[in-house]
């Protein structure tokens, strides 16, 4: 008994002093003496003290409405059970009822091209956006900090704004596009079942650009002016130094920018609900949106909690997808 | 805004010349284009502040420009709202100082304590920016119903620091890894324990780090829509957000007072980011790439 404890504070002193690489503050070894090993569990516990308030609290507010969606997922959860707490397991009933509805079909169709438009329009503009930036001229830290107000504006002030830019009779983009000669007609941004969901993604890319912009001009000033001066030696200039150079060594930031804008993007619910409440006649809905309808506004729990584990499940799958897809393309 | 426009000017120069080579007028030329690539991702905001000066903005166009600006619309937006931006700014300072005091230490633990499981904890507070908002309110109107934090301001900042916490793990860990453990270690011998040694050498140190998550946290906190929506039912705690939400539903007949609301709820982003403009470059791209 006694060996095998010293074994283990010799193993746990020289883990120690192995781990403790930065001579000069750390005393010798003590190895054997007793009341060391007693005193390495109270410095231990007291590191650990500084991690128990962030444990607590992401365990609280993310993994137990991850465990809580989940059980809710399988039960018949209403309105009744605030009354009556009783959510009695349904097995694969919100499920069924969720899938096999034609709203969910829709919704699904919703969200990816919700989420592609915006990440597409979003990445480019902002990419040509950085490119542009990296210019040297007069105001230009000034002009790029102006590019992150549409960004730090709360969502829904934006979309109230827009709600009245794209408004059809009175809006400003149509009364601008009323200037243009070859334009007849006022587009119906928000109201036709046709142009709802493009306006919306619209505006989404014009939320999402300074915020790719930053972090994409983040990255390209962190390549070596020299690498260009080299290539152009080559003749690699313009097209070609983006493509041979640039290009391949933002890849991480790019990796970067579209797993993090993929993931946020599919839950967007905010500037929906702002926009236009996912309708009309539903042709805004996405995934996010029905699941805050059947929970909030049906009060069938049970069914948003489904529907928002499809929306987990959709961002987990992408993340493993892309970041395998990624790997293999950087080994190649 | 096709990508080749900065390589075009490559070919236009014919040879590599360094930027400071080039002449005067060819660089303000840039400027030029960069202030129409702002005006025009600035316009829904010029507009927000066009409108909101508009007297009597009824169901007509508004004119391009406020040629005789009026303060009608804020007098009715502070009428309406003035309740609902206090509490969001209680509720938006309550979430920075709970995210702070919850994330500085667990930032300091994880930069510098050697703990073999630091990494897995990381890797939670990223996995944590994959759930969606909706999932959280979901499973926490019912908890909060339960414990009756439903219509509350502690309930508001709990929920709302879900997107601050994270946040500010992930920005003030990577400066406390830049912090010398030796100066730690030396108010360590001088008697100080692990808690007097970071109240009184790490946060001072990491003052900087403390004003970008602060900073973000208030913004995030502001801007939350989600949790106001379903954590609240009543008028009691309603943060702006939502009493732009729901103005949007009731006022479209005259849309001052809703864009001088906008405009309101939009000044802290304004302000922070002319004041502290270095903290908010700091924040943004700290947050996402470490």
């Amino acid at each position: 008994m006694s060996t095998r404890a010293d074994a283990g504070t010799l193993a746990s002193a020289s883990d120690a002093a192995a781990r403790q690489p930065r001579g000069g503050v750390q005393p010798p070894s003590r190895g054997g003496r007793p009341g060391r090993s007693s005193a390495r569990t109270k410095a231990r516990i007291a590191e650990l003290a500084f991690l128990v308030p962030a444990l607590v609290y992401l365990v609280l507010f993310f993994g137990y409405p991850v465990v809580k969606n989940l059980l809710m997922g399988f039960q018949a959860y209403t309105t009744k059970t605030f009354f009556t707490g009783e959510a009695p397991f349904v097995g694969l009933d919100n499920y069924a009822a969720v899938l096999s509805s034609s709203l969910f079909d829709k919704a699904l169709l919703n969200t990816v091209l919700f989420t592609a438009g915006s990440i597409l329009g979003q990445f480019v503009i902002g990419l040509a956006i950085a490119v542009f930036f990296r210019r040297s001229f007069p105001l230009n830290n000034v002009l790029r900090a102006l590019l992150l107000l549409p960004w730090l504006v709360p969502l829904i002030a934006s979309a109230a704004v827009w709600r009245w830019i794209l408004d059809t009779d009175y809006g400003a983009l149509n009364r601008a596009l009323q200037l243009l000669p070859f334009v007849d007609g006022n587009p119906a941004w928000l109201t036709s079942t046709s142009l709802a969901l493009i306006a919306v993604i619209g505006v989404n890319i014009w939320l999402g650009i300074p915020f790719n912009a930053t972090i994409l001009y983040g990255g390209l000033q962190e390549i070596p002016e020299e690498l260009y001066e080299a290539g152009a030696l080559d003749g690699a200039t313009g097209w070609r130094a983006f493509r041979h150079i640039t290009w391949p060594l933002l890849r991480p930031v790019v990796t970067v920018v579209l797993v993090l804008g993929v993931v946020y993007t599919l839950k967007v619910l905010d500037i929906i609900l702002g926009l236009t409440n996912g309708g009309p006649a539903n042709s805004t809905q996405t995934i996010a949106t029905l699941s805050y309808v059947r929970s909030f506004k049906e009060f069938d729990f049970g069914q948003g909690a489904a529907l928002g584990n499809v929306l987990v499940l959709l961002s987990l799958l992408f993340a493993v997808v892309y970041l395998r897809l990624n790997r293999k393309a950087v080994d190649e | 805004m096709p990508i080749s426009t900065a390589p075009a000017e490559g070919v236009d120069d014919g040879a590599p010349v360094t930027n400071a080579a080039k002449p005067a007028a060819h660089r303000w030329i840039s400027t030029a284009v960069g202030v129409v690539i702002i005006a025009f991702m600035l316009f829904p905001l010029y507009w927000m502040v066009n409108v909101s000066l508009q007297s009597g903005g009824g169901a007509v166009a508004t004119p391009w420009f406020p040629a005789a600006p009026s303060l009608d619309g804020y007098v009715q937006a502070f009428n309406d709202q003035g309740r609902n931006l206090v509490t969001s700014l209680v509720v938006s300072l309550g979430s920075v100082v709970l995210s702070l005091i919850i994330a500085a230490p667990a930032a300091y633990a994880l930069a510098q304590f050697k703990i073999r499981w630091a990494t897995w904890v990381l890797f939670g507070v990223l996995i944590t920016q994959m759930i969606p908002g909706i999932v959280v309110a979901n499973a926490l109107y019912s908890a909060f119903s339960d414990i009756g934090l439903l219509n509350s301001l502690p309930g508001l900042i709990l929920a709302d620091s879900t997107a601050g916490v994270p946040f500010a793990i992930i920005v003030m860990r990577a400066f406390m890894g830049s912090i010398p453990p030796s100066i730690v270690e030396a108010a360590r011998v001088d008697g100080a324990g692990q808690l007097r040694a970071f109240v009184s050498v790490v946060l001072p140190m990491s003052r900087n780090a403390l004003i970008t998550a602060g900073l973000f946290t208030f913004l995030f906190a502001w801007g939350d829509f989600l949790f106001a929506l379903t954590l609240t039912t009543t008028e009691d705690v309603r943060p702006v957000t939502l009493g732009l939400y729901q103005y949007i539903g009731t006022y479209v007949s005259d849309w001052s007072p809703i864009m001088a609301t906008a405009v309101l709820s939009s000044l802290p982003a304004i302000v922070l980011l002319l004041v502290a403009q270095r903290y908010v470059a700091a924040g943004v791209t700290g947050g996402a790439v470490k």
